[in-house]
């Protein structure tokens, strides 16, 4: 499944803003990331498993929070840093 | 062990020369300055991490080579990044601190940023210790590679009560921060928390008992009570451990152990300025000696320089009086704040002094105070200015 990164997490892929990602859930997804770019999946996902506050998940165009949301082989996923700051 | 008359055990050494190093953490990055051996140039390198919020950065002194640094973004989660180069490459930590994961149905805690960085006692090389916003204490083993809460706080039913909860935390989160490690003693330490107070454990953190009476907390009904005060920054002097001050919400303070009882000392500062700051520094060699930096603690509290007036004000007798160190420094229309973190010292004679602004200026002296120069502008908001000589 392509996973496509905003800027923000691309120090984690060399700069790739879109990998591969294995798994039939967004949890599994997210796992497999984690597993080829140690430390990505913390900085996007807090340690009780909710995104954090800056951070939105889409699959395709859908935006989830759940992460049990389950995947398609041909889906997309999102993971991106929301507008904000200053 | 407090109670006990105990033999200091270390040496501060008066360095005898050599280039300093200042790492400065902001709201934007790191960066950091380099002196000649007379500190009189300085070369301003970085930024590292440019875009990343850097609360705390700590050189390990027993090493040192190891320089751990608690960062975040705006958008992404809490992480801590260490070099083993003196700063120069930095690598993540594998398992940065965060909180047990809770069943489902419940609210668990969640780690917003390490906010405070303390290398281990001397006998314990690689081990660290951090405190997090909101309030917690991790531990690591390897040099800050991978952190474990300290269940004897984080479990502590009395934590949220010390702190009282989310709800009662100060604008941008709660922080634990001063966590200090006798000299002495590794079982023996203390740490701060805004809010909640001092605390201090006798057994290596497995159980804390709160250290406030005789501070001031202004905004609770309670004159004196036994916890839920707000210290700003606590230290501990390393010729003389049992010798404790702290800068707080409600004054500046000293506690001379085996007594319990923290004693206002900030009285004497003057009226118009106040006893209201952020961080408090201490001479490495002569334990009543002591600088701060006064804020606005009027009205709504500003926490500007009082009058847009900025300096810092020194002691040489514990507090007995205080000499105002403004040499250099804006004589009007300087509305900044100095940040907890953002005030440290070096080791030489006379000792340096640093202090970073909210407005992005690195302020140095070479002469305990006597005379101030910039020595770097135009940075992001400072949070963190500490000092390496190595």
């Amino acid at each position: 499944m392509r996973v496509f990164l905003s800027t923000h997490f691309q120090s984690y892929t060399s700069g790739k803003g879109a990998v591969e990602g294995r798994g039939t859930t967004v949890a599994e997804v997210l796992a497999d990331l984690e597993r080829q770019f140690p430390g990505l999946r913390f900085r996007a996902i807090d340690e009780q498993d909710h995104l954090r506050r800056h951070v939105k998940l889409y699959v395709n165009l859908t935006s989830i929070e759940d992460l049990a949301t389950p995947l398609n082989a041909s889906d997309e996923l999102h993971l991106l840093g929301a507008l904000s700051g200053g | 062990m407090a109670g006990a008359k105990r033999k200091a055990s270390t040496k501060t050494a008066k360095s005898s020369g050599g280039p300093v190093t200042v790492f400065v953490g902001t709201r934007k990055g790191l960066w950091c300055l380099t002196s000649d051996k007379l500190r009189r140039a300085w070369r301003l390198s970085g930024p590292v991490m440019l875009g990343c919020v850097v609360h705390h950065v700590r050189p390990d002194p027993r090493d040192k080579k190891t320089v751990l640094m608690a960062s975040r973004t705006g958008h992404l989660g809490p992480t801590i990044f260490r070099s083993t180069d003196k700063g120069r490459t930095w690598k993540e930590a594998t398992k940065p601190p965060a909180f047990p994961k809770v069943p489902a149905g419940e609210t668990g805690w969640v780690v917003d940023h390490t906010f405070w960085l303390t290398p281990g006692h001397a006998s314990e090389p690689g081990v660290w210790w951090a405190g997090t916003s909101p309030q917690g204490l991790f531990r690591s083993a390897d040099g800050g590679t991978t952190w474990e809460g300290v269940p004897g706080f984080n479990e502590n039913p009395m934590r949220e009560k010390w702190f009282g909860g989310l709800k009662d935390q100060t604008p941008d989160g709660g922080k634990m921060h001063s966590i200090l490690i006798d000299p002495r003693d590794k079982q023996h330490m203390y740490l701060g928390m805004s809010g909640g107070g001092v605390f201090e454990s006798l057994d290596y953190g497995a159980t804390w008992r709160p250290l406030n009476k005789g501070c001031a907390a202004l905004f609770q009904p309670d004159p004196d009570p036994e916890y839920g005060h707000d210290p700003h920054d606590v230290k501990l002097h390393p010729l003389q451990p049992d010798r404790l001050y702290q800068q707080n919400h409600c004054g500046i303070y000293k506690m001379d152990r085996p007594t319990a009882r923290w004693e206002r000392i900030g009285t004497q500062m003057p009226k118009q300025v106040g006893d209201i700051g952020f961080p408090i520094v201490l001479h490495p060699r002569d334990p009543d000696t002591v600088w701060v930096v006064p804020m606005d603690g009027n009205a709504v509290w500003p926490r500007t320089s009082p009058q847009g007036r900025p300096a810092v004000f020194m002691t040489r007798n514990a507090g007995k009086s205080w000499k105002r160190q403004d040499a250099g420094l804006p004589r009007s229309q300087a509305w900044w704040t100095v940040k907890r973190q953002a005030m440290s010292s070096d080791t030489r004679d006379p000792v340096g002094l640093y202090f970073g602004t909210t407005s992005g200026e690195v302020w140095a002296s070479r002469d305990e105070g006597a005379r101030w120069a910039a020595i770097a502008r135009h940075l992001p908001h400072i949070y963190s200015i500490t000092v390496a000589q190595f």
